[in-house]
This record gives structure tokens, sequence and C-alpha cells, in this order.
């Protein structure tokens, strides 16, 4: 690990503790040798290229993994004998969009085992997916069908569903994904008022310079973790090239720490004869039909807070 | 048009033919979400196989089927589990090897004389007090599982995978499952027969669903569109001398295309309505 955990000094114990686990699906090791506290207070973001283990480590800590070696300890007890209060929101691409259930029903799923010997869903939980859809800004939706809405409003759906389970922690696999710009705003602001009412928050995303404005700690992993910290100390060109196995240029702006992208060098590429530019750096795209090369280019400005 | 209900085998087979056709359109809910579609059909072929071997064994056709059926639907979800093969794979695979193994024993056992035609192709004439009997209190079962279990059922079907880490118990839920599926597929063998069962699991809810984006409203209206079909089709089969089985399918397909016509003729509405606001 190159950089420590930002809790050194606190207290009380984490909230989940994941120690030396090795996990994957039907025999293939995803991710190895990860340990890692969270804190009750934590609002803290998986970093890694695809396939390197976060949504691995979400699924572990919800027992939706095979576990190897290790365990998941959830305020010390391991989460294979308890259930813990988790609302966990997966990848929305895994949805089928077309099935008939609306937006208040999507909801109250999260309450399933508020009362489990209770066939449907009592008027308590009712009254409170209500409060949960008016908070999330979804009120007057409660009986559209989910496909009706825009990927912001069914990203907050979900994030409903994970909250109308009491969750002392939310785990979110990329809610930022396939939202623009002001809607992945709005749903870290959200987060981050969630977090300060007391739910620590772990997610996973690629929206690296959203989490640095955003979240006060980083975790990078690829197999295993690689650094662990505030953002500032996080994203540095040596954590993010042994994360992502390329040169990603770090720059400052009104204080906030920013990785750049390198575009291809068309140019370049032609005249080494090869196809590959600098590999894969990143999504930038060159301008090689005039011979100018930008060598760095900040991704994209993130609104400040 | 009251002749037919002179003949009390023809009442007990369109009660039946009612009855089986509700509970066909209310599992049918939860076989079309979960996108198995194929399982009514694969199925009723494993439970032939059951079948067979029940009456060999001299065995309760109800107690045998029933329960070969149960472990071919408990076998397909586990076969499924595997990343590897796919859900209408594993349905292929072992409700084909079940429905052969069940041809096999019939060319074998030299002695087998019962005709399975009524199995195959359904006969309300032989529908008896005690096929009515277990179709009512599979039918009362079913409604009871579905009734107690909604929450699960509901999010289980949703998101099997995320209903777990909210606690759901999704195995148990899956096991229930199979053996409430297996029960109506059994009692559902003499009326609509082994080849027309998958048609009456599946066109009720396709149909409601054309009519509403509610899944509550669907397990409504899925039942009673399937209960619908039923008594339609077995009080035309005996002007239109056709198999039960047969004509409570058509009549169901029949809805179908009507749901469709209705959906198209709205969807176009909707479109002028939409072109019309704009100009």
């Amino acid at each position: 690990m190159l950089h420590k955990s930002p809790h050194p000094d606190l207290h009380e114990p984490p909230l989940v503790q994941i120690r030396g686990l090795a996990a994957g699906y039907h025999g293939n090791r995803v991710i190895d040798d990860v340990s890692l506290d969270i804190m009750r207070n934590d609002f803290a973001a998986l970093l890694g290229p695809s396939g390197s283990g976060k949504t691995t480590v979400l699924r572990a800590i919800v027992g939706a993994a095979d576990v190897y070696a290790g365990d998941v300890l959830f305020r010390g007890e391991s989460v294979r004998k308890s259930r813990p209060r988790i609302g966990y929101v997966p990848q929305l691409e895994a949805i089928d969009w077309n099935f008939p259930v609306t937006v208040e029903q999507v909801v109250l799923m999260g309450a399933t085992r508020n009362a489990p010997l209770f066939p449907w869903f009592r008027r308590k939980d009712r009254l409170k997916a209500g409060k949960i859809l008016e908070r999330l800004g979804l009120d007057g939706l409660a009986n559209r069908q989910i496909r009706e809405l825009s990927g912001g409003q069914q990203q907050r759906v979900f994030l409903g569903r994970a909250l109308v389970s009491e969750p002392d922690i939310l785990l979110l696999d990329e809610p930022t994904a396939g939202v623009d710009m002001k809607t992945r705003d709005d749903v870290l602001h959200l987060l981050d008022e969630l977090n300060h009412q007391g739910i620590a928050i772990l997610m996973t995303t690629h929206e690296i310079n959203a989490v640095a404005a955003h979240l006060p700690r980083v975790i990078c992993m690829n197999g295993r973790i690689l650094a662990d910290g505030t953002p500032r100390d996080v994203l540095t060109p040596d954590v993010l090239k042994a994360t992502y196995g390329a040169e990603m240029p770090v720059t400052e702006y009104r204080g906030m720490t920013l990785v750049a992208e390198t575009p291809h060098r068309f140019g370049a590429a032609a005249r080494n004869g090869g196809s590959s530019g600098n590999g894969n750096a990143g999504t930038g795209h060159g301008h090689g039909d005039n011979g100018h090369v930008h060598e760095e280019v900040v991704a994209e400005v993130p609104a400040c807070d | 048009m009251t002749e037919p209900f002179e003949f009390e085998f023809f009442v007990r087979g369109l009660i039946a033919a009612t009855m089986v056709g509700g509970l066909a359109g209310m599992m049918g809910v939860y076989i079309v979400l979960r996108r198995m579609s194929y399982i009514g059909h694969g199925l009723s072929h494993a439970i032939f196989g059951g079948a067979v071997v029940s009456f060999i064994m001299s065995i309760n056709f109800y107690v045998g089927a029933s329960i070969w059926g149960f472990l071919s639907a408990v076998l397909i979800q586990w076969t499924s589990r595997r990343r590897s093969i796919s859900s209408d794979a594993a349905i292929g695979i072992i409700t084909t090897a079940s429905f052969a193994l069940g041809i096999a024993l019939i060319s074998r056992t030299q002695t087998f004389t019962r005709s399975f035609d009524a199995a195959l192709f359904g006969n309300i004439l032989g529908v008896t007090g005690s096929d009515l009997v277990a179709i009512t209190v599979v039918t009362g079962a079913v409604l009871i599982a579905v009734i107690v279990g909604y929450k699960y059922l509901l999010f289980a079907t949703f998101d099997t995978e995320v209903a777990a880490s909210y606690g759901v118990p999704v195995r148990w839920v899956d096991t229930a499952f199979a053996l409430v599926l297996a029960g109506t597929v059994v009692v559902s063998m003499q009326v609509l027969g082994v080849t027309m069962i998958a048609a009456a699991l599946i066109v009720p809810p396709i149909v409601a669903r054309q009519f509403t984006g509610s899944f509550t409203r669907m397990m409504v209206l899925s039942p009673l569109i399937g209960a619908s079909a039923g008594a339609i089709g077995i009080y035309l089969s005996w002007f239109i001398n056709v198999s039960s089985g047969a004509s409570v399918v058509l009549v169901a397909s029949g809805f179908f295309v009507v749901s469709i016509a209705y959906t198209s003729a709205r969807g176009r509405l909707l479109t002028a309505r939409g072109r019309a606001g704009s100009a």
C-alpha cells in the first residue's frame, strides 16, 4: 500500500473490516489479500480499471461473491453469520427496465425484511417510502413505471430502495455511470448529505475527478489495494500508473486535484509504425490532422463545492 | 346454448378448466417475468416421464408426477445457477432427458397398455371428481403461497441477486416456487395436455402486460384472462369438437391477438395526438 488510511487515530472500531480477503466467482479469484476498514462516517470511493475487483469488494461485503480466504466483519461479526443492515445499490445496467414495477414498489422492496412475517408492505413502510421519495425529489412519481424515468431519477429510485432498509452503510456500484454532469453532481451532493447524517458510504466509480472534488477518501485498487487516503495523497501519477497501467498526469485547479488525460499521438504512432499510441492512457482525442498534438488535456473541471 | 351444462362431466371439466386457466395465469406472471417461458413446456414433458414411472411403479399419479416435477424444477434451477449454462439450456437438457426416459420405459415395458393421449393433448371427458379435488387443493395452495410470499416473490423475481443481499431467502423462495410450479403443471395435464400447458402459462401474463405496467394489477388480470380462456375454450370445444387443451389455447391466443391490436391502435393514436400537439 502506498498510502495509509486517513483514519489512523479514531478510537471507535471500524463499521466494516475486510481482512486478507480473496474473493471471486466460480473458482476465479478477482481480488486477493484485500484488507480495508470502513469507519462509521466514511465517504469513500473505490477506483480502478474495469475488472480490478471494485464490484467484487462490494459483493463480498453483501455476501454475493465467493470468498476463498479472509473474512468480512460488520461491527466485529462475520457477514457470513449475520445479516447486517447494508443498503446495496448495484449497477443499473443489470436491471430489467420493462419489468412492470412502479417507483414505489421498487423502493418498498428495501423494506422487505422490516416485517419479515407480514405478507404485504405495511402502512408504516409506505409512509416511510413516501418520505424518502420526497427527500430524493421523486414525489409525484410513485406510481410511474421505472422505465419512464430519466437516468438520474432511476438512480435515485434505487438509492431510495437502499435507504428504506435503514442501512448503516450504503454500497453503491457506479452510481454516477451514464448520467450527465449535473445529475452526477446532484447524486454526489445527495450522498454527501446522507453521509453527514451518519450513513457510511462506499462507492465504486470511474469518475476520478468527481471523486477528487467530492469525496474525502479514495481507495485505488487493481486486484489488491494499492493506495488508500485523501484524494490529494492518493491521486498521484505513481499510484495512478500502478492502478491503471498508464501515465496519468495530475494537476491542481483551485486547490483541487485533477487527473489529466493524455491523448493519442497519431503522428508519433505513425512514425513508430505502431498503432497503439500510448497504450490505454485515457479517452482523449488528439488532433493529428494539422500537426498539433496536445501533450496533456484536463479531462473536465468538476463543480466546486 | 345450455345443452352441454346438462352433462355432469362437462360441468366438471368446465370448473377444472376455469381453475386451471386461472392457476396457470397466476403462475405465468412469475414465469414470464423470470424470463423462463420455456419452463412450462419443458416441465410438462419432464412430468410426462414421471407419470409413466408412477404408472409402472403403481404409485398415485399426483404423488409420483409431483415429486418428479419438483425434482426436475429444482434441478433446472440448480443447473442454471452455473454461469456456463443458461436457464433455457438447463430446461432443455433436463426436461427432454426426463421425457425421453418416459418414452424409453413405455418402449421397454411389454405390458404397457394405458393410453397417454389425454395427458398429451388434454381431455375434459377424463376429469374425475378426484382430479377436481386435486386442482382445488393446488389452486388454494398456490393462492396462499402467492399472497403470503408476495413481497418476497416480487423482489426475488425482479432482482434475485440483490434480493438475497436484502435478506430475502432466495433459495427457499426458488424451491417453494419449483414446488408450486410442479403442482400446477401436474394438475393441468388432464385438462390442457402436456403439449398445451406452456401456452396456458405464458399467454395470459403477456396479454395482461399489454394493458398494465403494474405488477399487482398484472397479478389480478392474468389469472382472470387465464380463467376466461379456460371457461370459453371448454365451452367452445363442445361445439367445435376439438380437444380441450387446443380449444383453451386457441381462445387464449385470440386474446393475445386482440391485445396486440389494441396496443398497436393505442400507440398509433398517441403518436397522432403528439403530432397534432406539435403542429
